[in-house]
């Protein structure tokens, strides 16, 4: 079957986060107030063809560790999603 | 004489640079393709600066999956001499070859200035003609240069006298002024500023020649290029 998979990839704990931190500096700027903790990541979707969710997930999971996120500075965590 | 490699991904930019600095010390620069997979008869091998794979992903998240790249690990585990520069220092870390990871800088801004780096360890094959304190002005040209690890990689670091480089001015948020690390056998160093474009101070410092020196393993009674 084919799956369609999102992964997001987001800085870990601690580390730090330049573009977040400038981003949530910019929005009261424009406005936004009490909007605060803003942290930026990558998001990548896929289709994966398995022979169940939880296969697809063991594979998506498996190649966001090795090659979509650097495990030393980034999580990574992998969803079905919708279309 | 020795035969360096000179690593070319796509998207490499500073193989002539790396390749004229070995050549100006009297060694031979070879240019070495990223899909070649022997590195036969090849007595150093050079990283070189630009935006392997165009840098996509993260710098350095492509380039470490070229063929050559198995080569390169085959070689420093023999105890090769491999230097990684700007983003062939991201390439290790990525590769595994190198520890932490190279972060954007911070302030998020592209830095491209020269910097004062002073010699932290002189047990790396690029800083052992140098002296502990010596300071040496060599330029930077990275948006993804601040140095990062966790506390036990940190400890480790320096437990080992792996951090070879400190900027004396922190630019880019690194860790400890983190501005170069080797490995713990000290055949394998990467670092963000550029040596190769400090080889004559008529263009602004001959600085980076002690390094080379030490990366070409040059005899240390040679009197240093002083232009």
């Amino acid at each position: 079957m084919n799956y369609f998979v999102i992964v997001d990839v987001t800085l870990r704990k601690g580390i730090a986060d330049p573009e977040g931190s400038t981003i949530e500096r910019a929005l009261p700027a424009l406005g936004f107030t009490g909007v605060t903790n803003v942290h930026a990541g990558k998001s990548f979707r896929f289709d994966v063809e398995a022979e169940s969710e939880a296969a697809a997930l063991d594979k998506a999971t498996s190649l966001a560790q090795r090659l979509l996120s650097n495990p030393v500075i980034e999580d990574a965590s992998a969803r079905i999603g919708e279309r | 004489m020795s035969r360096i490699g000179v690593v070319v991904f796509p998207g490499s930019n500073c193989e002539y640079d790396a390749a004229a600095a070995v050549e100006r010390l009297g060694d031979q620069a070879e240019f070495i393709w990223h899909t070649r997979t022997d590195l036969d008869g090849i007595d150093g091998v050079i990283l070189p600066g630009g935006f392997a794979h165009g840098d996509y992903l993260r710098p350095g998240a492509l380039a470490r999956f070229s063929p050559v790249m198995a080569a390169v690990e085959r070689f420093a585990a023999t105890g090769g001499p491999v230097l990684g520069i700007c983003n062939g220092f991201q390439v290790l870390v990525e590769a595994g070859l190198l520890p932490g990871a190279l972060q954007k800088n911070r302030g998020l801004t592209f830095l491209c200035q020269p910097t004062t780096l002073v010699v932290s360890s002189t047990s790396s094959v690029l800083t052992r003609h140098a002296r502990v304190g010596q300071e040496l002005v060599v330029p930077i040209n990275h948006f993804s240069g601040s140095y990062t690890c966790d506390d036990e990689t940190y400890d480790e670091l320096v437990r080992n006298g792996q951090i070879v480089l400190r900027y004396k001015e922190n630019p880019n948020g690194s860790r400890d002024d983190i501005a170069g690390v080797a490995n713990k056998a000290g055949n394998v160093v990467g670092l963000m500023p550029h040596p190769e474009r400090a080889m004559s101070a008529l263009l602004g410092s001959a600085d980076g020649v002690v390094l080379f020196e030490g990366f070409l393993g040059v005899p240390l009674e040679q009197p240093a290029l002083a232009n």
